[in-house]
């Protein structure tokens, strides 16, 4: 079942749409003209009706999170993040890429919205294509005065700085990413007690959002709240994008009603995924990014909806959803996964900077056949020392969910498929006693 | 060990109220604003740690410290050194979700580590080792390969880091941040190839550098001095105080087989907080030189070889020396190194027994005594505190290091503002508020345009090179902290003061404190700047000329000391530079020196060289055979830091323990019996016969001392030193003499304690004329000079940068000069040939030469007869092959 709207990527077809002269002439802008005649609470307001869940994978609800800013104190800050990371998400680069107007709209809209008079837009450093059709945009909204001194000819005033990253996944983890803008190594700060609304960028109030959530304001503002909130679940309401990629016969990013389609509808319907490749089955499939827990053929008639899959011990996360079919090594699938992760440790907390390495040796070494008996059990514990528990949500020994995201798809396999494993380590006995 | 990081350090607001937290089952109370580690440290749960360290910014990245926090949603696993504490909060340090977590880190933390512990330097006081023994699994289960890194590398020309060894806690590169501003160490690379290094072609060249292999919780950072030289378990320790400057750091000193091996920070909460700098820390070679004076010696004649003889024969030929010349015709120079015991025995000696005033302990380098003591006095807390500070001092990370920590701290941290008064820009530049670098000679205009402008009459032009618009800001900073605050007070403002520069005239600096003072009124006080060691010690116990101990005058202190001593000078001496030119005429031939060397570190060069060819007798008492002593006649060797105990007395008058750990070399002796001995001969009983007997006596006696007595000072919380005068002393006074059994106790009536000192108007000063031809010399110390000490430490000895002219880039240019080239320097008294060195922070007009360095120095080109009557030294540039 197609989405009932194409909510945000509307101009992804367009060749064009990217340029400030299409996106005018297909209702561009207009959103912000109309949010600038209403009061910043009336805007503020007007999301938190319609209820709008950020997508940058916390799923946390967009007009709450403005409402955490300590009350007049400025300067406050708006901060994007572009810096979109996660194995098997690239729904941020496509909005980017293909629409950067309607996010810098987003950002208007909410700078307005909470009175920033400065927003900064973080751009992931390997995003080369989207660096450059944002700085254009900018560079044509500048001229046009809808950025800058008294945007639209109203007495506000807003200066939008595009940064880009260097390279680092940790850097899609809010805090990490304000360090980094700051100009300082990508580490993430402990919240609390520094939770970025109220002591973020330099210190001051700020607000990080993702940049798929901020694509959505100018709809919700045209439209009003009420038409937001008809379309989708009424605890999920609108329209998601979800990048399936693995196994699918036609991966890509798919803008879907949220919380209504299941997964089964995305992975099958011939205007997504049109079926797993060559007629298999689904072994397993992650449902929201490379830290999220497996989910398996169970799962399949599941709604994407935040609250039943948060329920049944997963998340909808960054809106990545990988699948697996039958023929997936799942030691291998995870090994992946936590090298990715080791790899990418920012190096700041003991337990994911040693232990997620340790993780990967000795998955390697299971791999290279020199697996021993007691290293399954051993690869658990380790990863309960980072996430103790492995239980989820996850509980951490570390500042950010780094290091548990390296455990989640470990757990997730070794609980599932630890046949696999033991197969590895029994063809290491035998070539060991050979 | 000695906790060098003391809990009770941190940083929190003052309590109002106390809360109550539960640790582990029992309630105790906590201090609002506490941090959780902190609070379950001093109700007796010691919670580990690698990264936290009180005196830094808390990151809460090794993880060691999780314990369980009861919350809302069941028991969450936080890190206890980033919680400041709530009210009623629970928290477990020993549930097995937290003993798990422990293990975890610990086995996580051992993995990559090379477990090189018999061959590494912190084996025994390793908090790595101490923690895994009290709180880690006991085995590992990593049989990977380990990480491996070159090692160990060095990263500056005192400190090696073995990278295997590092459990990267940021310790190091915090402290090189926050605390030192010499940001020069940081984290390379991510995740498991994270490694701490400096940047290409920069080491870490921080004068602090040593601090942070103190603080380095594993033997990753360790110091060259150090390396090898011992095991912990055979060091032996006692706490001190150092005495390389006059800031006064707590420290404490770890020998082995009589020799210190090792000094580290004590943490002081008024001075030091645990830091040091790297003079301090590694000075100590120099205890052990095999340079030290260790016999008597006497020199039968000029230019021959100094024989030993035994004390005996010394101490007499110094006393024949003495016992017949008529105290005029004695000049004694030195005595700041000494301990506060020593310079008072000293002063009974020469000043009671005596009658000898042309004493001073200053070279002609520092201010007029009363302009230290007789103004109101900020401590270093009072300073750091303050509504605003005006820094009219040396360059403080050059002569007082530690003191630049604090103000640093204070200005970047805090952001006091601070108002920089100087011919040239200094370690504090970067962190001041206003930095006001005015022609050398001119600062009283500037300060008098200055506090008009406070006053509210504004600057309209330039005043001594300084620009009006900087004069106007930095009194609108000035005024703005001026204003009355919460309490209805004004606030307060504390001048920092010492000598901004050695080629300029005393008088100039002093007219310019005088008038701050004047201008501040009640709001102002002073932090004084000396450099010498316990120069604050020798000023109060009398050696200075004029001056009685207790900062009281001949006059006003003559009757009190005729009682206790018998008798005191009839009439004001010499200072230093008006002895040193009476030698050269004639007039003095006898000189005693007091571990001084003026030969070196008289300012102006020629006028000691004049003294020493005309003078009879040199009776030299020292530490080592400087310049100055192979001219003595009579050589007596003294004991040294470290050798022996007494007190000393730093820049805020505060008073601390100084501790004997090793022997002194040889039949070396302290000062005080060498001046008993000589009290002896000379027909002179000083009744004293200990330490211990100096020190009452001293508490006795000495009017600003009065009541402050050892058993004070070994007070348990009272090592950080003791402020003098004691609060209400002045009102006991009277009672506490009476009280004593003295000698001459019939005579003992109600004679009022005199009075302090106070700062007399300082003589007017000389405005330099205008010339466009020549340019100023400006000259002061830099942190690693060609001082004795110093060159006696092997591991600082190579440091010392040598002397060069440092000039202004367009200086260069403008006199057609390339930095790296030599120029021929031409004063009024000299030509010397120095190389050229770009240096953005002298002004134009204007040239540095550091005091005290090798080849070439500033005390050639400052002629003291020049800066009477010009107020500057002037120098002129010629390019080397001109004639």
């Amino acid at each position: 079942m197609p989405s009932t709207v194409k909510m945000i990527s509307s101009r992804w077809e367009l060749s064009d749409g990217h340029t400030i002269a299409r996106y005018r002439e297909t209702g561009g802008y207009e959103a912000l003209r109309k949010a600038l005649s209403m009061e910043p609470d009336a805007v503020v307001d007007e999301v938190k009706a319609a209820n709008l869940l950020g997508r940058g994978g916390a799923g946390f609800p967009c007009g709450t999170k403005w409402g955490f800013l300590p009350k007049d104190v400025f300067p406050r800050y708006l901060v994007v993040n572009g810096d979109e990371s996660e194995p098997g998400t690239y729904k941020d680069r496509l909005l980017m890429e293909r629409d950067p107007h309607q996010l810098i709209e987003g950002m208007l809209i909410a700078a307005h919205a909470i009175r920033a008079k400065q927003a900064f837009l973080y751009c992931r450093g390997e995003m080369a294509l989207a660096q450059e059709r944002l700085a254009a945009a900018l560079n044509e909204a500048y001229a046009a005065g809808l950025i800058g001194k008294n945007i639209m000819g109203t007495d506000w005033s807003m200066d939008i700085v595009l940064h880009w990253g260097a390279g680092a996944y940790i850097v899609g983890e809010e805090t990490a990413l304000i360090e980094s803008l700051e100009g300082n190594r990508g580490m993430p700060r402990l919240k609390p007690p520094f939770f970025p609304a109220s002591k973020g960028l330099y210190m001051q109030p700020t607000v990080v959002n993702n940049v798929e959530t901020l694509a959505n304001l100018p709809w919700i503002i045209s439209n009003g709240a009420s038409a937001f909130t008809s379309i989708g679940d009424e605890k999920a309401p609108g329209t998601r994008l979800f990048a399936l990629s693995g196994h699918v016969n036609r991966p890509g990013v798919y803008e879907v009603d949220f919380g209504v389609t299941t997964f089964r509808e995305l992975f099958e319907s011939p205007d997504y995924g049109n079926g797993i490749r060559e007629g298999r089955a689904v072994k397993a499939f992650i449902p929201g990014g490379a830290s999220a827990p497996w989910f398996f053929e169970e799962h399949l008639d599941m709604a994407l909806h935040p609250v039943a899959v948060g329920a049944a011990g997963s998340m909808l996360g960054s809106g990545a959803i990988i699948v697996m079919d039958d023929t997936t090594d799942m030691v291998k699938a995870a090994w992946r996964l936590v090298k990715f992760f080791a790899k990418e440790s920012c190096g700041k907390c003991t337990p994911c900077r040693e232990g997620t390495n340790w993780l990967e040796k000795i998955y390697q070494r299971l791999l290279d056949g020199n697996g021993r008996t007691e290293d399954i059990d051993l690869l658990m514990d380790v990863a309960d020392n980072i996430s103790p528990g492995l239980a989820w949500p996850p509980r951490q020994t570390t500042i950010c969910p780094l290091g548990p995201s390296a455990a989640s798809p470990l757990a997730s396999s070794i609980r599932r498929f630890r046949p696999e494993y033991e197969a590895y380590v029994a063809r290491a006995l035998a070539g060991a006693s050979q | 060990m000695t906790t060098v990081e003391s809990t009770d350090a941190v940083a929190a607001p003052p309590p109002k109220t106390t809360l109550t937290i539960t640790v582990d089952g029992t309630e105790f109370e906590a201090k609002p604003g506490e941090l959780l580690i902190a609070a379950a440290e001093r109700a007796g749960t010691y919670i580990p740690r690698f990264c936290w360290h009180p005196r830094m910014r808390e990151v809460g990245m090794c993880r060691m410290c999780l314990v369980e926090v009861e919350g809302p949603r069941g028991p969450a696993l936080l890190p206890s050194c980033m919680l400041p504490v709530t009210e009623g909060m629970k928290i477990s340090t020993k549930s097995p979700t937290v003993k798990k977590a422990q293990d975890g880190v610990l086995e996580f933390l051992l993995i990559n580590h090379p477990l090189d512990c018999p061959v590494c330097d912190k084996g025994g006081e390793c908090p790595l080792q101490d923690q895994t023994l009290a709180f880690g699994p006991g085995e590992t289960r990593f049989v990977e390969e380990k990480r491996h890194y070159e090692k160990p590398i060095p990263i500056s020309d005192l400190v090696l880091l073995d990278r295997e060894r590092c459990i990267l806690c940021d310790r190091c590169t915090r402290f090189s941040k926050e605390v030192a501003g010499d940001p020069l160490i940081s984290f390379i690379n991510r995740g498991n190839a994270t490694e701490i290094n400096t940047f290409p072609d920069d080491p870490f060249a921080s004068y602090f550098s040593g601090n942070v292999v103190q603080i380095c919780p594993v033997g990753a950072l360790t110091a060259k001095p150090y390396r090898f030289a011992a095991r912990p378990w055979d060091l032996d320790q006692v706490e001190t105080t150092c005495t390389g400057c006059s800031v006064g750091c707590r420290v404490v000193v770890q020998s082995s087989g009589d020799r210190i091996t090792r000094m580290q920070g004590v943490d002081s909460d008024p001075v030091n907080w645990g830091w040091l700098c790297d003079k301090g820390r590694f000075g100590f070679e120099a205890v052990g030189s095999p340079d030290r004076l260790s016999n008597p010696m006497i020199r039968k004649a000029p230019g021959t070889e100094a024989v030993v003889v035994p004390w005996y024969e010394a101490l007499e030929a110094a006393a024949s020396v003495l016992r017949h010349l008529p105290p005029d015709k004695i000049g004694v120079i030195g005595g700041a190194g000494l301990t506060n015991e020593d310079q008072y025995t000293w002063a009974k000696l020469l000043k009671g027994g005596l009658r000898i005033d042309n004493i001073d302990a200053q070279l002609g380098d520092g201010l007029r005594p009363q302009t230290w003591m007789g103004v109101p006095q900020a401590t270093i807390d009072e300073t750091c505190g303050a509504a605003a500070v005006i820094l009219l001092a040396p360059d403080v990370k050059e002569e007082l290091p530690v003191l630049f920590l604090r103000l640093r701290d204070a200005a970047a941290n805090h952001r006091v503002p601070m108002v920089e008064i100087g011919p040239k820009g200094t370690g504090m530049t970067r962190y001041v508020k206003h930095s006001l670098q005015h022609r050398p000679g001119e600062s009283p205009a500037l300060v008098s345009a200055l506090m008009a402008a406070v006053a509210g009459t504004k600057v309209e032009r330039q005043v001594a090179g300084v620009e009006a618009d900087a004069i106007n800001a930095a009194a609108a900073t000035l005024a703005g902290a001026l204003q009355p605050g919460k309490s209805g007070s004004p606030g307060k403002v504390v001048v920092v003061a010492g000598r901004t520069s050695l080629a300029e005239s005393v008088a100039s600096i002093e007219e310019s404190l005088a008038s701050l003072l004047a201008a501040l009124g009640a709001s102002g006080s002073v932090l004084p700047a000396p450099r010498r060691a316990n120069l604050r010690g020798a000023l109060d116990m009398g050696l200075s000329p004029g001056l009685l101990p207790g900062r009281v005058t001949l006059a006003a202190g003559g009757d009190w000391y005729r009682r206790h001593w018998g008798d005191v000078p009839a009439t004001e001496g010499l200072h230093t530079v008006a002895i040193l030119k009476a030698a050269a005429e004639g007039r003095i031939t006898a000189l005693v020196l007091l571990g001084a060397d003026p030969l070196t570190d008289v300012i102006d060069s020629k006028i000691a060289a004049a003294a020493f060819a005309k003078l009879e007798h040199i009776i030299a008492v020292d530490t080592f055979a400087n310049e100055s002593v192979s001219h003595a006649s009579v050589i007596l060797p003294a004991a040294g830091f470290a050798e022996k105990s007494g007190t000393h007395t730093n820049i805020e008058g505060r008073v601390s323990r100084l501790a004997a750990k090793v022997s002194a070399p040889g039949v070396a002796r302290p000062d005080w019996m060498i001046a008993v001995e000589l009290g002896v001969r000379l027909g002179i009983d000083l009744k004293l016969e200990s330490v211990e007997d100096i020190t009452e006596e001293i508490s006795r006696v000495v009017p600003s001392h009065l009541g402050l007595d050892m058993e004070m000072l070994s007070t348990p919380g009272r090592g950080d030193g003791i402020v003098v005068p004691l609060p209400s002393t002045a009102a006991n006074a009277v009672e506490a003499d009476t009280e004593t059994a003295d000698s001459d106790a019939d005579t003992v009536d109600t004679l009022a304690v005199p009075p302090c000192v106070t700062a007399s108007t300082p003589p007017a000063s000389v405005v330099p004329q205008p010339d466009s031809y020549s340019l100023r010399l400006v000259s002061s110390h830099l942190f690693y000079d060609d001082g004795t000490r110093l060159q006696a430490s092997p591991s600082l000895a190579k440091l010392a940068p040598g002397t060069a002219l440092h000039l202004h880039p367009g200086e260069i240019e403008r006199h057609g000069l390339s930095a790296g080239g030599s120029v021929k320097v031409l004063s009024q008294r000299c030509t010397v040939v120095l190389t050229v060195k770009e240096d953005t922070q002298v002004p134009r007009g204007s040239a540095f030469v550091p005091f005290g360095q090798r080849g070439g120095d500033a005390a050639q080109l400052i002629d003291l007869d020049e800066l009477a009557t010009t107020g500057v030294v002037k120098i002129r540039l010629e390019t080397v092959g001109d004639n």
